[in-house]
């Protein structure tokens, strides 16, 4: 069962809130290691927006407490201006009819 | 004891029962890996990012083990008709 703590919800959010848009993802933006997460990495980078990137393969406790965060079982995940946007499937349909990049432009501007 | 194919088929089924259905075993020899293209009533008014959940609720337990999942199409069953036509509807087109 996922372990999601109180003080693990409080700094994920704390995290998230803080970046326009964080990737938590299986890698790092420079070496990803899974395909689906090159995917996101490889769209924001084409979309030239700043975004963090946190690597869950090296924190299981926080692999675990995200996918109850977010209610979201698998990674990557995405998150824009504090909220989940999806997995790399909506990512990728939403970059493709352009709606990616409106959502996040309206939170580089909020 | 894995994932099948068939199991993520009947689970879907049981749970959404979809109009249209098609799971695609994509592991390469790493574990169970799958496409899956699913149109649903249950997708009515509902946003993308809520037809997934709908569909990673739906396999909750299957995705305990399976490795990858890429939900490729979440469509309500009109959508799915606009976007494939009957073919006599394509005859007359």
């Amino acid at each position: 069962a996922a372990a999601l703590t109180p003080e693990l919800r409080e700094s994920v959010e704390k995290f998230v809130k803080g970046h326009k848009v964080v990737l938590f993802m299986k890698g790092t933006k420079l070496f990803p290691q899974c395909g689906f997460s090159n995917t996101v990495v490889q769209i924001l980078n084409n979309l030239s927006v700043p975004y963090e990137t946190v690597n869950i393969l090296e924190d299981d406790g926080l692999r675990q407490g995200l996918k109850a965060y977010s209610n979201w079982p698998t990674f990557p995940q995405l998150y824009i201006d504090g909220e989940f946007f999806g997995g790399c499937d909506i990512t990728l349909e939403a970059f493709q009819s352009g709606q990616l990049k409106e959502v996040v432009e309206k939170a580089m501007c909020s | 004891m894995g994932v099948t194919k068939e199991g993520v088929e009947e689970t879907l089924k049981a749970k959404l029962t979809p109009t249209h259905l098609v799971v695609i075993d994509t592991s390469g020899g790493c574990g169970a890996s799958f496409d899956i293209e699913i149109a649903s009533s249950n997708f009515e008014g509902k946003r993308l990012l809520e037809r997934h959940r709908l569909v990673n609720a739906a396999l909750a337990e299957e995705l305990k083990d399976i490795h990858a999942l890429s939900i490729r199409k979440a469509l309500t069953p009109k959508q799915w008709e606009e976007q494939h036509p009957a073919p006599e509807n394509l005859a007359t087109a």
